[in-house]
């Protein structure tokens, strides 16, 4: 049994998508020229003042409610002041003591079944600018500053400390991600920043209740960075534990070349935030009706659909999981079924020969040439017989590079499936009578030289063959 | 006839009655302003060429018989922590000398649909942070009654401008009593509208919770004028209330009668001068033979509203300072070795010490551990301050006290003792910490200097203080007096 416990409780942002910033109406489109995003009121001049945008505040309700919170009635936005000069204003506006969601939930798959990690709250906030250097920031002579994201609307959910490994933390990442996606308040795209990842990590002795010191690890920009610097942090404090030491509160920072989690500030040197109320923004008062309109218009989630493919399409749980993992991927498989009504057919293609596709090209499903329709047609196709599942994969890489439809392809190549018994008879005769080894064989009982047969007959005919045809001829006549 | 000691109103119909033209007018004005600018001192920045071209389109206006409004043409000026489109903005601070907004504020833009000249931008204390403007990085400016005192502050350039027939309307801010103090200090009217009832936006934050705009004017029909064109709705700033503004010249009512006026004793207890005391009295008196029923009441934690305010204020610009720290715009420091370096020059070469002041006692009262004891306390403060009020506002119409305990102090007098000097607002920051209207009406000198009177309404009660003011001003005559400078 493991000697150490290890607790995580995560803290995540969420870019929101909306079409302009949280105060201003600057715009919140990624990219651009540094500095031309921007407007007065972002950048936080003197005399100019924030209108909170209601859109907003609708995502992050919309967000909340997916993840089960209870949406406050009452919230506020408070001041988090300290100096940074990517800051405008040097304070962030931010909610402290009443955000507009608390006590949510959200459930993930883990070795020993399901398990429930509690949300403790939901807050809105704005995006800071960024800091450009030239070379690194220790040698470079001075700093250029981009508020093109300033303004730009998160969300920050703090998880309770649910999560017991790496690999917890990384299933609820993905779910916390999936459910985020699903209600289309974010892309959630870790490479761009609209998701990112703070943890709090501790250990303590196995069977212990009380939680040990924690460090906050922060730059953690990719799952791959989260499972690596947890695991590198577990590993960091259990030795340093054992060597008789002791776990310092601290801020450490993710170095990913190095593979290792380096000392950022202790606790002595945190900020003190002076948060208060902010004087320039009047409280929220959240309609009960305005929520439940809002709880209405939710799409059905990953854990419900997931559900539903198992009851409604006989999929093994599995499928379901990974078609589930984002909407785009289950609403692309659904598409497909509406036309083609074998849900396991389509799942393993889309599992398949698509994802394998996808991932080689690095695109995305929603990019894909083909259609859902397209591939459910591709798949008839094969069911009528007119062509056969080796052509099939051929075709379907054609149409993945072309976006042309299967059967214009498989006209263009004359790939249709010969199932001419009389056709395929002549064929049959010829390879038998050229090949009395393989022959030989198979009377003998060698059924393995049957397979060397069809692939004769198959050649011959530039894979055309109806195969099912090849092989009963093939065992008829030897 | 001397243009530059008229009122609004009076110009108005001199203007649509083709006596007077718009040039001529802003003329007289900037005439005026050579001549006593350099006793006065109430302008950081004077726009003359850009003044008469406004002048000439509402001259231009008039010829062609199309209807002014009430402040077409009118000479006005206002206080420069009001952003002002392409003209240099400084809150009275070397942090923003160079400082050229790319907006105006919202008030900027209203008076500028209005037809109204600006004509400059008046000296303040930093940052709206004083009571005497001896606070601006610039200059003091000077009571144009006693050039050896001060205007009051913050808004004493607008107040000693329209006092000495430099601008004839202005634009001032109070957060604590900086219009109605350099109101009573300079003999005009001076009014600070019910918190919301005009837009913040583009005035320089001070203490956003108590911030507010308001006009200086010769008379309180001059002053019902200036409320019409300001008050109201800005979708820009989410504290403005979301009401219709009246008509506020439908309150110029030559009648108390029946009006319930409340004198909360706090306001006239020891330290207030006896030659002020006398002069509040007696416009008690004169408000009571017009038929108003007068009578002492309390307020019971006024002796808490200088303490609450010097919590709450200065956390709130501890805040809204921070942003004054050389990366984007106004001064930067040179020669830093870092950031932080940067960050530190900037803001010590670039405040002054009342600022710093402020920031540090801010910066105490919201840190970890302090907080509970300063910031919040003072907050539930401020609730039993406004209860007060409203507890006073169940019987009272109207309460009236004195503006000051004192009349304008000397220049210098109380620059070594910054807590004499935070007492000149004794009587009008609960004003602020409660939200409600304030006002300044002159009533009388004493010692050769003016006196002012402080009337106190109900929230968007803006109207029972002008029909009050009115009154107390069409029977009597101080509001005519005019400094000899
Ligand atoms: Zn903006």
């Amino acid at each position: 049994m493991a000697r150490y416990e290890t607790v995580i409780g995560l803290e995540v942002h969420i870019e929101l998508k909306t079409r302009s910033k949280i105060f201003c109406d600057s715009t919140t489109e990624f990219g651009g020229d540094p500095n031309t995003h921007i407007c007065p009121v972002c950048l936080g001049l003197p005399g100019t003042l924030p209108v909170v945008n209601k859109k907003v505040v609708e995502y992050a309700i919309r967000a909340a409610l997916a993840l089960n919170c209870q949406i406050a009635g009452f919230s506020k936005f408070d001041r988090k002041n300290y100096y940074y000069p990517d800051m405008p204003k040097n304070y962030q506006i931010s909610q402290y003591d009443l955000p507009i969601a608390e006590h949510g939930y959200l459930d993930i798959d883990t070795g020993g079944g399901v398990k429930r990690i509690g949300i403790t709250r939901l807050h809105m906030e704005e995006d800071t600018g960024k800091l450009v250097h030239q070379g690194t920031i220790t040698t470079t002579p001075f700093s250029l500053v981009d508020y093109n994201r300033a303004g730009v609307p998160l969300i920050e959910i703090v998880s309770e400390p649910d999560l017991r490994s790496p690999e917890e933390a990384c299933s609820y990442m993905e779910k916390l991600k999936a459910i985020v996606q699903y209600t289309g308040v974010s892309d959630c795209k870790m490479e761009e920043g609209s998701l990112r990842c703070d943890a709090n990590i501790s250990v303590r002795p196995a069977g212990s209740s009380k939680l040990g010191t924690k460090a906050e690890i922060k730059n953690l920009n990719s799952f791959r960075a989260l499972q690596r610097a947890l695991s590198y942090e577990v590993e960091r404090q259990i030795e340093a534990l054992e060597e008789g030491g002791r776990i310092v509160q601290e801020t450490r920072t993710w170095d990913e070349g190095k593979g290792v989690t380096l000392s950022m500030r202790s606790k002595e040197h945190a900020h003190d935030y002076r948060y208060f109320p902010d004087p320039d923004l009047v409280p929220l008062v959240i309609e009960k009706e305005w929520v439940e309109d809002i709880r209405r218009s939710l799409p059905e989630l990953p854990d419900a659909r997931r559900r539903r493919y198992v009851m409604e399409y006989g999929l093994p749980g599995y499928d379901a999981a990974v078609l589930t993992s984002t909407r785009e991927m289950a609403d692309y498989f659904e598409d497909c079924v509406a036309s083609y009504s074998n849900p396991k057919a389509v799942s393993n293609w889309i599992m398949g020969d698509l994802a394998r596709l996808l991932n080689a090209n690095n695109q995305e499903i929603t990019a894909c040439r083909i259609k859902p329709r397209q591939l459910a047609s591709l798949l008839e196709l094969m069911e009528k017989g007119t062509i056969s599942g080796k052509i099939a994969k051929t075709v379907f890489e054609e149409m993945f590079a072309s976006g042309k439809d299967a059967g214009v392809i498989v006209k263009e190549k004359g790939l249709v499936q010969i199932s001419d018994e009389g056709a395929i008879a002549a064929v049959v005769a010829e390879v038998i009578a050229s090949n009395p080894k393989s022959v030989e064989d198979i009377r003998a009982g060698k059924e393995k030289a049957l397979g060397f047969l069809v692939g004769q007959v198959m050649k011959a005919t530039r894979g055309k063959a109806n195969p099912e045809l090849v092989n009963r001829l093939l065992k008829e006549r030897i | 006839m001397q243009l530059f000691r008229q009122t609004a109103h009076e110009l108005h119909s001199l203007l649509i009655n083709k006596e007077i033209s718009a040039v001529e007018l802003n003329e007289a004005v900037f005439d005026r302003i050579a001549s006593v600018e350099e006793k006065v001192g109430a302008y950081l920045s004077r726009i003359r060429e850009r003044a008469l071209e406004r002048a000439r389109v509402i001259d231009e206006q008039i010829r062609k018989g199309e209807k002014i409004l009430p402040l077409s043409g009118i000479p006005v000026a206002i206080k420069d922590n009001m952003c002002t489109d392409g003209i240099t903005t400084t809150a009275g601070s070397k942090i923003l000398a160079n400082f050229v907004p790319p907006y105006s504020a919202t008030v900027v833009k209203k008076l500028d649909a209005a037809g109204a000249v600006m004509v400059g931008k008046t000296n303040l204390d930093e940052f709206a942070m004083g009571s005497s403007t001896e606070n601006s990085a610039f200059f003091t400016t000077r009571n144009p009654w006693d050039t050896s005192r001060v205007p009051g502050g913050s808004s004493g350039g607008s107040a000693a401008a329209v006092a000495a027939g430099e601008a004839v309307c202005s634009l001032g801010s109070d957060t604590g009593g900086s219009i109605r103090l350099p109101a009573s200090f300079c003999g005009v009217v001076g009014m600070k509208p019910t918190y919301g009832a005009v837009s913040r936006f583009g005035l320089i934050a001070y203490a956003s919770s108590l911030d507010q705009i308001g006009p200086f004017t010769r008379d309180v029909t001059d002053c019902a004028l200036m409320l019409n064109i300001i008050c109201g709705h800005d979708p820009l700033d989410s504290t403005s209330a979301d009401f219709q503004a009246p008509d506020y010249t439908q309150f110029l009512i030559n009648d108390v009668r029946g009006m319930k006026i409340g004198v909360p004793e706090e306001y006239m207890a020891e330290g207030i001068a006896p030659e002020v005391h006398g002069l509040i009295r007696k416009a008690l008196e004169l408000l009571e033979s017009l038929g108003a029923n007068v009578e002492y009441t309390t307020l019971p934690h006024t002796e808490y509203a200088l303490p609450t305010y010097y919590l709450i204020a200065p956390a709130e610009a501890s805040s809204n300072l921070a942003r004054y720290d050389g990366v984007r715009y106004g001064l930067r420091a040179e020669d830093s070795e870092d950031i932080i370096d940067m960050f530190m020059k900037t803001r010590s070469q670039g405040f002054g010490s009342e600022v710093k002041r402020r920031i540090m006692l801010g910066t105490y009262a919201l840190s970890a551990g302090y907080y509970d004891a300063y910031y919040l306390k003072a907050l539930k403060v401020r609730t039993l301050i406004k209860e007060d009020f409203d507890r006073a506002f169940e019987k009272y119409d109207l309460l009236v006290s004195p503006v000051s305990p004192t009349t304008a102090f000397r220049i210098g007098e109380k620059t070594d003792d910054p807590l004499q000097m935070y007492l000149s607002d004794v009587c009008t920051i609960s004003v602020n910490l409660a939200g409600i209207p304030g006002m300044s009406v002159p009533c009388g000198f004493a010692g050769g200097l003016p006196v002012g009177l402080q009337l106190m309404g109900r929230h968007f009660n803006e109207g029972t203080l002008l029909r009050a003011a009115y009154t107390f001003e069409q029977n009597t005559s101080y509001h005519k007096e005019f400094p000899a400078l």
